[in-house]
């Protein structure tokens, strides 16, 4: 596996320049993640128009892998459903973690993220922003708004 | 003084002997030769440790201190030589101040559970400072918990160092015990321990040293430092994982209830009373890491048959090389500036992740630590998540310290 094929040019330009990158206020939902034993942290919040994403933004701080996959996830999911959502996550989970995922195509540019899949200890990496999202999701229904850890 | 070790490296150092005694160093990870920079967190073993547990196991493994068969005394043997070793190693005063455990984290826990907790009282305090590894901060927090004591914490600077009248200040009447490391894990400052100590005992306040990270390095003499208690862990010392010694001063581990309960460690049991074993054997419930205990005996005599004050100028010259290489490189700050540091070097990048920085180095064969090091405190004082930390042995070579450098600028080129 090739350094680059990791650190593609999508994701070093989303680590560069993290897209929907700051505080979204007021926001129907906004939940912590954090992996302590890197230091990576991040809060994503959004907004709800009925059952449609209307806005979400994500702050804090991690590396290369987790920066670009959260500014990656806001892209891709603002003005869809929930359920289109948390679908695109089973997918992206299935891309970071089965070798033998296919369809990456139809996942636009989050498919940048499958060189993660050589490097088992960065998949937490790039997952982590994923299951804030789902805990804010949930929290919009349950109204709790849990902290989550992917370690 | 390090130049000088640069240039003309003492005789009887011969670095290619030395590492071609050390098995793994040999091995190619990703395509490249491997250069192993990751010591803190656990070194690599010698041909001499990993044999002579291979022969433990292979000819004379049985349970210790119970049989009369042959393997069973020879079992016995081999682990209670190898206390002997480590109780010269360290110059304690006999058998009964060297007790295996399972490693320094063990050694701080025992410590809190059996010495600090039945000692203290409401209002008393525990000194630490902010420079503490988790293992050296969380089983006093618990003790205090317990205990209704409060946990005191003297504070360090911007590059890293403990200053002894900033933590004598916080010494009070109320002041049970001095829990501090000799070398920082996460920045290397090595600590004015000694001045430390003499301070605590002239106030009558106990001293426990965390040496985990200073074995590895330094000669240590328990006696000559003057501390009650002294813990270390085995595999940072090129001995195996699982096992390591707490050294204690014979008169307060005679006072110190057993802190487990179970076989081992007592004499005779009844339902109605048990009278325990005696020292060191009353802190050793349980069948120990028997194999372990004769690996870091084994370790002992590796690093017994080494030149160390060679092996330490030639660590002080790759840390004079690392910090020169690392500091030329743009956007690179070193954290942890100490006069007096081991080998061990902590940094971060402008605009790399110590993660990212860990994965690229990896490409090159290159194993270094990124994340906190179980040092919060440390990070949360220098404001940021994590760092990146180069931390060197005697076996490494200044050409690895030239491939971690030009990794390292690899990496800042593909984030720029």
């Amino acid at each position: 596996m090739e350094l680059n094929e990791l650190y593609r040019d999508v994701i070093l330009d989303h680590n560069r320049r993290p897209r929907n990158f700051g505080v979204l206020e007021p926001a129907d939902a906004s939940v912590e993640g954090s992996n302590p034993l890197c230091g990576d942290h991040l809060t994503v919040r959004l907004k709800l128009d009925d059952d449609t994403i209307s806005d979400i933004r994500f702050d804090g701080q991690g590396c290369a892998i987790s920066t670009a996959s959260a500014s990656l996830m806001t892209e891709a999911v603002k003005g869809g459903t929930r359920a289109e959502a948390l679908r695109l996550f089973a997918r992206v989970h299935q891309l970071l973690t089965d070798d033998a995922a296919t369809g990456a195509d139809e996942l636009g540019k989050l498919a940048a993220l499958s060189g993660v899949r050589a490097y088992p200890a960065r998949v937490k990496c790039a997952s982590l922003c994923w299951h804030t999202l789902a805990a804010a999701l949930r929290a919009t229904d349950a109204k709790d708004m849990p902290a989550v850890s992917t370690e | 003084m390090k130049n000088v070790a640069l240039a003309a490296r003492p005789a009887g150092f011969d670095l290619l002997a030395l590492r071609r005694q050390f098995p793994v160093l040999a091995r190619m990870v990703r395509g490249k030769p491997l250069a192993y920079l990751d010591n803190g967190a656990s070194a690599q073993r010698p041909a001499a440790v990993i044999d002579a547990v291979d022969d433990y196991e292979r000819h004379h493994h049985a349970n210790v201190h119970r049989g009369v068969h042959t393997l069973s005394q020879e079992a016995t043997s081999l682990y209670e030589s190898a206390r002997d070793r480590l109780v010269e190693f360290i110059n304690a005063r006999s058998r009964h101040e060297v007790v295996f455990v399972r490693g320094t984290t063990e050694a701080i826990n025992l410590v809190a559970q059996s010495y600090a907790r039945p000692l203290l009282k409401p209002g008393d305090e525990i000194l630490i400072t902010h420079l503490e590894h988790h293992a050296n901060i969380v089983p006093w927090q618990m003790a205090c918990e317990q205990t209704g004591a409060t946990l005191c914490v003297a504070p360090i600077d911007s590059h890293g160092e403990v200053h002894v009248d900033a933590v004598v200040a916080l010494m009070s009447p109320r002041t049970r015990l001095l829990a501090c490391t000799h070398v920082s894990n996460a920045l290397g400052t090595v600590l004015p321990i000694r001045r430390l100590i003499a301070a605590a005992q002239a106030r009558g306040i106990a001293t426990l040293i965390d040496g985990a990270q200073a074995v590895p390095h330094m000669q240590v003499d328990v006696q000559e430092l003057g501390c009650d208690f002294y813990a270390f862990s085995g595999h940072k010392m090129f001995g195996p994982t699982g096992v390591g010694i707490l050294y204690g001063r014979e008169q307060l581990l005679e006072r110190m209830p057993p802190w487990q309960g179970g076989g081992e460690m007592i004499l005779s049991v009844t339902f109605a009373k048990t009278t325990y074993n005696g020292l060191p054997n009353k802190f050793e419930a349980g069948t120990p890491n028997i194999s372990g205990g004769i690996g870091l005996g084994a370790a002992v005599g590796f690093l017994r048959g080494l030149d160390r004050d060679a092996a330490h100028a030639h660590e002080a010259a790759l840390l004079e090389r690392a910090t020169a290489a690392l500091s030329s490189i743009p956007g690179l700050r070193i954290v942890g500036t100490a006069g007096d540091k081991a080998s061990l070097i902590s940094f971060v990048v402008a605009g790399v992740h110590p993660h990212d920085l860990g994965t690229i180095l990896d490409e090159d064969g290159i194993a270094i630590r990124a994340g906190h090091h179980c040092a919060m405190p440390v990070m949360d004082y220098f404001k940021i998540p994590a760092t990146a930390r180069a931390s060197f042995a005697f076996y490494n070579t200044v050409e690895e310290i030239d491939r971690l450098a030009a990794g390292v600028e690899r990496a800042r080129k593909l984030f720029a």
